[in-house]
């Protein structure tokens, strides 16, 4: 395994387009470390991306969004008051991957680019709106978040690209954002079932919604209609009850070491009603 | 196999070794450095035994590699004591038989520190979420929270 | 009875620092890996990735072929011709003509480090013919199961059973259909546990070195290094004195550390390299997959009730699978506690022992005992609520007390359930209130505790100091409490006594710490140890004052004239003694090397309080009470730490912990993130109460606590999760899938 820490994105997209085996970027290296030390995968080139400038900066964009860099870790977003008042659902679903000592390193750009259905950041980031800015031998182009995930551990990535940041819209007036999982203990676990929500609000009713589901399908999904069962409600019983059905419906899981289908289906429709709730406490407040 | 040679600081030492790239910072600092009192007991960043601070930053040294830590600033167990001087929650520990094996004991004091570095009056929740990280399977924790609370309350002055 | 402070001990009761303390909280304590030797090479082993294989050929060419490999070894390399448990513990420490289960090592290397070793063991070439498997401990008693090995069933297995039935066990006393007949509430449910690992932090570690003379030495983490000696030297064909075993501090055991898993593996390869140490560090993987774990149960359990609550009957079958290999499951212990906690006219037990495609089961913690408890407090509990019972009481009225015949044969001696009972009815944490979804569960435990072979040396030095040799490694502040014994004897300072656990061949014969034993019996031993020195130094007294030893006594560390007519001396303090030893008569020691019977058994009793979310069956632990008769707590603080881990591992166990396996018969969940053990924000304070009932056969009323405490949560649990939910779950672990259809079913039911 060769190790490389390059200093600009460019050097290290470079790399990575002239390396010819199996090659992994290092931001966090909380995935990336326990797959080596497992024998799951052995990088042949190793891209540390910490040493680039702007990668661990977490900025206002001109739109009065945020741009946050790849390796940016969850402790750092946490300490950052403005985003956590912006986006504490994408914060809270970053802060849940792993424990203190892991937040000290994992990234969100990472959780993502792990490809996992039950990675914590991306219904988050997914029901945020988030896009990524990917930079690549051909250039750098922008992509929603949802659009990245290509199935268990894959990605839609192309060889030699990376992730360079990922980009949140501006909050605007009277919206809020939760992410709501659920686990058997009340730390340290992979997800078995997780659900983002983000919605804003006019004249007491939800304008407009976004619902991201996680751990119950290959991959996060979106589910359009469950923003659908809420939009133009007050979020009442009946509103959460078709959220609830929405996401059920959407949800595709399987049974393994973390929980049977049936549990998942069923318990993704809980927790989608009560993030909505969160989400929708949340808005009011940033009304007042 | 290229060795990289990384120069760093351990606990207020300057340092160097040379590292596999596949060497995890924990191995660095224990097979290189023979500073054992980070421990392994997963390899995958869930039991915290390894735990160390770089940069000020708390994490497991076992999810570091080593020649990540070339110019930085690495703080592990063998530095928390100055000379014969025990940090208080080393002192804390012993006295509230907050360890039983000792193994996980590293690293949950290293966590701890870190943690009151952050939060210097925590409560018992916000420690027992800080902590979940390091395992123990000897304790039950109870002794462990109370030995923090302590070691917190001793600190502030309190 | 609670802790009664009051009875003139000057260090007993007392909650000195441990003395290996400071090494434990600097990082200076060495463990199974942290030591290292001078030429040194790095081990790493093969595993079979099937649950059950012949192996047709094992091709090392290309590993020896890496630069840097020194030995590989396998099978091959090790003796035959051996039987019985010698031989089941080489089989498992090296598959021979078949891999029995997912992880069953195959081969081993050994370079010059860890890197190379890891690359050399994926490049021998294992050729396997896969067999097909079994891992349910019911699956593989069923007719047409794959069999594992024929032949080892011993002679009580009744004709026309499955050959993985290995062994049938029956005992009991009185008439259990009388008693059934007698009753006024019959009722019969049946449970199952999945398998736990005991899950001690630090992984199996050692160093080893052998020559081609076959003399050895070994550092290791373990729980008994005597047996190590005695397992090595049998697996390796070699006599145990050649062997030098010397103990590592040690991250944690709980009874998985009392056996070999890879440790003449070590040895082996380091004769086949020319005698270089070899260092051999499991990863947590190889940990979960290759050793403990305990034994999953299936279990059925019949019990007679009159409307007072009365026990009139009870019958239990318990089925048990302990891997491969007959002998490792604790089917037999688990019979015995059964019903070890009631006073029942007509007991029928029986059981069996099944094999599967699982790792050779190790001891865990009151092995057998959490099962059983699991399933017989599960039914009390049903029929106290059936009956309108105070489930507390209706323990009380049938609790074993001195002169009941227990369940398994022998009558009680001076024991505490009583007093646990009726210490726990005191307690405040049963008046809390409870609110929505939450329910209250309590339980009852056992566990027989242990002597066994134990040989402990004590030293007078040349200032009247004393060290204490023995051969149990300090898992939990054992020195402490054997230095506090040692110092209340002798009268002296608990400061100046140093106790050392001491390598192979520095005492005879020890068994491990295990059983709950270390305390009591090295403890014991100590103290025997203690008197005998105590003997020697009033001679020396005597003889300097020129009277007859008689007329000597000792107390508060010298010795003193015995009343008026001995003549009026001075005391002599043991540091005068001490400092003129040499020109007395020489060197002041003591010696005790006992199988130590007079062990007491120790009872406790544990509520539980929780809340369950009744959407997603999720269950939160709010309170938790132990209260546990200790015989006497030497060092206080360190009882409530046995008492606090046992339930938390118990808890554990209740609700996330098991042996996840997939269709293809490996292990699913092989790290820390899929094998749930406890974390600290899973649970709360857990409160103690130290009951002192004194264990006659110990010097100090000693019991031994460290087992007992993981045998109450898993019943206790499943009572609290019925009485918020209305659902009686009777599968372990009580995982939320479980909980939230078992919900669902009682709703839609």
């Amino acid at each position: 395994m060769r190790y490389h820490a390059p200093s600009s994105v460019a050097e290290a997209v470079r790399l990575a387009a002239g390396a010819t085996g199996i090659t992994r970027f290092l931001s966090g290296g909380t995935d990336v470390l326990v797959q080596l030390r497992a024998g799951m995968v052995t990088p042949d080139d190793l891209i540390d991306l910490k040493k680039i400038p702007g990668l661990r900066e977490i900025t206002r964009t001109p739109d009065g969004g945020w741009r946050i860099g790849a390796a940016v870790s969850g402790a750092e977003m946490g300490r950052h008051a403005a985003l956590c008042s912006d986006w504490p659902g994408v914060v809270e679903g970053m802060r849940l991957v792993g424990s203190t000592q892991v937040q000290g390193r994992a990234t969100l750009a990472g959780n993502l680019c792990n490809g996992s259905p039950a990675a914590d950041s991306v219904p988050g980031m997914v029901a945020a709106g988030a896009r990524v800015v990917v930079t690549g031998p051909a250039g750098t182009r922008e992509v929603a978040v949802e659009e990245i995930p290509a199935g268990p551990g894959k990605t839609r990535l192309k060889p030699g690209e990376m992730i360079e940041a990922v980009l949140l819209p501006p909050r605007g007036a009277q919206g809020g954002d939760a992410y709501l999982r659920f686990i058997p203990r009340t730390e340290m676990d992979i997800a078995v079932v997780g659900v983002g929500v983000s919605l804003t609000l006019e004249g007491g009713k939800v304008a407009a919604a976004r619902v991201a589901i996680g751990a119950v399908a290959p991959t996060v999904l979106l589910v359009p209609e469950a923003a659908k069962a809420i939009i133009g409600t007050t979020l009442d019983d009946a509103a959460i009850a078709a959220l609830a059905d929405a996401v059920r419906a959407a949800a595709t899981p399987i049974s393994d070491k973390r929980g049977t289908a049936e549990f998942r289906k069923d318990v993704v429709g809980v927790l989608a009603g009560r993030a909505a709730r969160i989400a929708h406490d949340r808005a009011k407040g940033a009304a007042k | 196999m290229s060795r990289i040679h990384v120069t760093t600081t351990v606990n207020g030492d300057a340092v160097e070794f040379l590292a596999d790239p596949r060497d995890s910072l924990l191995d660095c600092l224990r097979d290189q450095l023979n500073l054992t009192g980070s421990k392994e007991g997963c390899g995958t960043g869930d039991c915290g035994a390894c735990s160390v601070t770089v940069d000020g930053t708390l994490v497991c040294s076992c999810l570091v590699l080593g020649v990540e830590a070339e110019g930085k600033r690495i703080e592990t167990v063998e530095g928390m004591a100055k000379g014969n001087d025990l940090h208080p929650l080393q002192r804390k520990f012993i006295e509230h038989a907050a360890l039983q094996c000792g193994f996980c004991t590293p690293g949950i004091l290293v966590a701890a520190k870190a943690l009151l570095a952050e939060n210097p009056d925590p409560s018992e929740s916000e420690i027992r979420f800080w902590l979940a990280g390091n395992l123990c399977r000897c304790t039950g924790y109870d002794k462990i929270i109370h030995a923090v609370q302590d070691a917190a309350a001793e600190m502030r002055g309190a | 009875m609670a802790k009664d402070e009051t009875q003139g001990f000057r260090l007993i009761g007392t909650r000195p620092d441990r003395p290996d303390g400071l090494d434990k909280v600097t990082g200076r304590a060495r463990y199974g890996a942290d030591i290292s030797a001078p030429g040194m090479l790095h081990a790493a082993v093969v595993r079979s990735p099937h649950a059950h294989a012949r192996i047709v050929k094992i091709d090392a060419s290309k590993a020896l072929a890496l630069p840097g490999v020194k030995a590989v070894i396998t099978r091959a390399d090790l003796p035959t011709g051996l039987t019985g448990e010698d031989w089941n513990l080489q089989e498992n420490t090296l598959a021979g003509e078949k891999a029995l289960y997912d992880g069953h090592a195959v081969a081993a290397v050994a370079a010059t480090t860890k890197l190379i070793a890891q690359d050399a063991a994926k490049l021998v070439e294992v050729t396997y013919e896969v067999l097909p498997h079994v891992t349910d401990v019911d699956a593989a008693m069923a007719a047409g199961a794959p069999v594992i090995r024929a032949g080892t069933a011993d002679h009580s297995v009744p004709e026309g059973m499955h050959p993985n039935v290995v062994k049938y066990i029956d005992f009991g006393h009185g008439d259990v259909e009388a008693g059934f007949a007698a009753a006024d509430l019959v009722r019969a449910q049946s449970y199952k546990t999945e398998a736990t690992h005991q899950g001690y932090i630090e992984p199996h570690a050692c160093m080893a070195q052998m020559g081609s003379d076959d003399r050895g030495e070994m550092w290791v983490c373990t729980q008994g290094h005597w047996y190590i000696r005695r397992m090595s030297a049998a697996v390796l064909g070699v006599d145990a004195s050649k062997l030098r075993v010397t103990p590592s501090e040690i991250g944690g055991g709980f009874g998985g550390k009392t056996t070999i898993f890879m440790e003449p593996l070590a040895l082996a390869l380091s004769k086949k390299a020319g005698g270089r140490p070899v260092k051999l560090v499991m990863s947590r993987s190889e940990v979960l997959r290759a050793t403990g774990p305990t034994a999953s149960a299936s279990m059925d359990v019949k019990l007679g009730m009159k409307k007072d609550g009365t026990l009139t009957a009870a019958k239990v079958m318990f089925r048990m699978q302990g891997g491969p290999y007959i002998g490792s499951s604790p089917v037999g212990e688990a019979l015995s506690c059964a019903l070890a906690c009631y006073d029942v006219p007509n007991v029928m037990h029986e059981g069996y022992e099944v094999l599967a495609n699982r790792p050779k089961a190790a001891a865990y913690r009151a092995p057998g005992s959490p099962m059983a408890a699991f399933a017989v407090e599960s039914l009390l509990d049903e029929m106290c609520r059936e009956l309108g019972l105070d489930p507390l009481k209706v323990r009380l009225k049938n609790a074993a007390r001195e002169g009941t015949k227990s369940s398994y044969g022998p009558t009680y001696n001076r024991i505490g359930l009583v007093e646990s009972l009726e210490a726990t009815m005191a307690h405040k944490n049963l008046l809390a209130p409870l609110g929505p979804n939450q329910g209250r569960g309590v339980a009852s435990g056992f566990w027989f505790n242990h002597g066994g072979e134990t040989s402990v040396s004590l030293a007078i030095g040349e200032d009247g100091t004393v060290t204490v040799s023995v051969g149990t490694p300090d898992i939990g502040g054992s020195r402490a409490s054997i230095a506090l014994m040692t110092g209340e004897c002798l009268g002296i300072p608990y400061e100046k006594v140093r106790v050392n656990v001491v390598e192979t061949g520095a005492l005879g014969v020890n068994e491990p710490t295990h059983g709950s034993r270390a305390t009591f019996a090295s403890g014991l031993a100590a103290v025997e140890a203690a008197r005998q020195a105590m003997a020697e130094m009033c001679r020396r007294a005597a003889a300097e004052w020129d009277i007859d030893p008689e007329a000597v006594e000792w107390r508060d560390g010298a010795a003193h004239p015995a009343g008026p007519n001995a003549g009026k001396f001075p005391p002599m303090s043991i540091a005068e003694i001490g400092a003129k030893m040499g020109g007395s008569g020489g060197p002041i020691s003591g010696h005790h090397e006992v199988t130590a019977g007079g062990f007491g058994a120790s009872f406790g009793v544990h509520v539980v309080d929780v809340e369950v979310d009744p959407e997603t069956g999720r269950t939160t632990v709010l309170r938790y009470l132990v209260v546990q008769d200790a015989g006497r707590a030497i060092h206080p603080a360190y009882v409530e730490g046995q008492y606090q881990g046992g339930a938390a591992q118990g808890i554990g166990w209740a609700l996330n912990e098991e042996y996840v396996y997939g269709a293809d018969g490996r292990l699913q969940n092989t790290v820390f993130l899929d094998y749930r053990i406890p974390v600290a924000s899973d649970l709360p304070m857990i409160d103690t109460v130290i009951v002192e009932v004194p264990n006659p056969g110990h010097p100090y009323g000693v019991r031994g606590v460290g087992e007992t405490g993981i045998t109450p949560p898993l019943p206790a649990l499943a009572n609290a999760i019925h009485a918020a939910t209305g659902a009686r779950l009777r599968s372990l672990p009580m995982s939320p899938p479980k909980v939230l259809a078992a919900i669902k079913a009682k709703a839609g039911g």
